[in-house]
């Protein structure tokens, strides 16, 4: 599973770094940023989905693989 | 230019013409009928305006009113969404619905940029502003706002009953926000009057109005003068030296930025933390899970940001145009109410309830699109300290009176007296 963040939707609510610390930071204004490649560990899913779902902006991405 | 000549008495009066803009007739009296006259600020919407927005929504679902010159009240979150986006149709030159719009000559930077800017002025204006307001930088305001909290909550000591609204909620994004300009703390009280004139004198004459707010604009000019002669390390000096396009900013760009940062960040937040507690006082199954799990807090913040979103914004349309099945008109107002679209139940399960735990919370507290509000990081670090604190420090507490609970009428709803036994 690969997560990305489409930098045209986001405005930096920030809910995903909230939620999901371990899979994404804030860039120097707020934006959230994808920490590593974007491959999502499988520990993780339940947290980057949660992120997914909370994105006002519905800006965040997952792939499933 | 040095910075010093920018902000002379030259400055004030080019200002002053700036107050040529439309000025629309006062209507008040009762509202005749919610879907062809509404008003923000009738009792019965200050009251409580969910009822009134949910039937809107199930039977309009976008109001009008001739009041304030003519506006609009999309009540779905769909259209909600659609006019926060569309910054080609609806322009955020004035953001508070009045008997006064500013002229459109001050589009695209308007009266307090970044909020009042369009693009592509917009983008540039709030870069500036971005990097002090990210949720790494707010969070060193953390441990002094917990510290202040904590000496609001000392003062209760001997009183049964308090008022959270007036002596816990308002204090705490007044003595941030002011620390962050670095204002004097002791003109805390000024800021209340500079809000209240701003937010919720919108149906003065449209004169008046414009004489008190040239108050406050009187007021941030003293404090430039101030940090020009001795210049801190905060937020007014970085506005003062900051550049844009290979330039100094503007005098107007400077206070007007200033004006926003002070009232955008005070009665907002003050209405978060004021009808959270005014929920959890009357809700003690909430009280009492929150108390034992306090890990619960950022997901319950949420909630209540949802179902009690304190922030409505305003738009006014650029041109005459048919949109979602309404005749909208240049100039007309949309009263972009976040509250509503918040409460939609084709967005929301449960839409009508506080549910504490809500895992998918997609609110739109701070509103969507180019304009989020610039200081929610720094809003969610107030509104869980308070919470955490008072939380920690007061177990139980209750309503000493439902009916004597006022709140504040206009765009930004919260308590303003909300008396609590705490003993």
């Amino acid at each position: 599973m690969r997560v990305h963040i489409d930098p045209e939707r986001c405005q930096g609510h920030g809910r995903c770094y909230d939620l999901a610390p371990d899979l994404f930071g804030e860039d120097d204004e707020g934006y959230g940023t994808v920490l590593g490649d974007g491959t999502v560990p499988p520990g993780q899913a339940r947290d980057v989905r949660l992120a997914v779902s909370n994105c006002p902006e519905r800006a965040i991405e997952l792939e499933e693989s | 230019m040095t910075a010093d000549d920018r902000f002379t008495e030259d400055f004030r009066s080019e200002r002053e013409d700036e107050v040529i803009g439309t000025r629309s007739e006062v209507i008040t009296g009762p509202v005749r009928d919610w879907t062809s006259d509404f008003s923000h600020l009738e009792p019965e919407w200050v009251a409580d305006p969910y009822p009134i927005q949910d039937d809107l929504r199930q039977r309009c679902p976008i109001a009008h009113t001739e009041r304030f010159g003519g506006g609009w009240l999309p009540t779905r979150y769909e259209d909600v969404s659609a006019i926060a986006y569309d910054t080609e149709r609806f322009s955020s030159r004035s953001i508070i619905m009045s008997n006064f719009r500013p002229p459109r000559a001050l589009a695209p930077v308007g009266g307090s940029p970044p909020i009042s800017s369009d693009p592509p002025f917009h983008h540039d204006a709030r870069r500036l502003l971005l990097p002090a307001f990210t949720k790494n930088a707010v969070t060193r305001q953390e441990p002094r706002t917990r510290a202040y909290c904590h000496s609001l909550i000392d003062a209760f000591e001997g009183q049964d009953v308090v008022d959270a609204a007036a002596d816990y909620a308002q204090y705490i994004p007044i003595r941030v926000i002011s620390d962050m300009l670095g204002f004097p703390a002791e003109d805390g009280p000024l800021f209340r009057e500079f809000v209240e004139d701003l937010l919720e004198g919108i149906n003065l004459p449209p004169d008046e109005r414009i004489e008190r707010v040239s108050r406050l604009f009187d007021y941030l000019l003293v404090q430039v003068h101030d940090h020009i002669d001795n210049p801190p390390d905060d937020l007014t000096s970085y506005l003062i030296n900051a550049e844009l396009y290979g330039r100094k900013l503007t005098p107007d760009h400077v206070v007007g930025a200033m004006a926003l940062l002070l009232i955008a960040g005070i009665d907002t937040t003050w209405s978060g933390i004021g009808a959270s507690l005014w929920h959890l006082a009357k809700t003690p199954a909430d009280r009492e899970r929150l108390a034992a799990e306090p890990g619960l807090l950022p997901t319950a913040v949420e909630e209540f940001l949802r179902a009690y979103a304190p922030v409505t914004m305003a738009r006014l349309v650029k041109e005459d145009m048919h949109w979602h099945g309404v005749e909208m008109k240049a100039e007309d107002w949309i009263l972009l109410s976040f509250p509503a679209a918040n409460r939609d139940p084709a967005q929301f399960d449960r839409a009508g309830e506080v549910v504490i735990d809500r895992e998918v919370n997609r609110h739109a507290a701070f509103g969507l699109g180019i304009h989020r509000c610039l200081g929610s990081h720094l809003a969610r670090m107030e509104l869980r300290t308070a919470l955490e604190v008072w939380l920690q420090r007061i177990g139980e507490f209750t309503l000493e009176d439902p009916a004597a609970v006022t709140w504040s009428a206009g765009q930004i709803r919260g308590p303003r007296t909300l008396p609590l036994r705490i003993r």
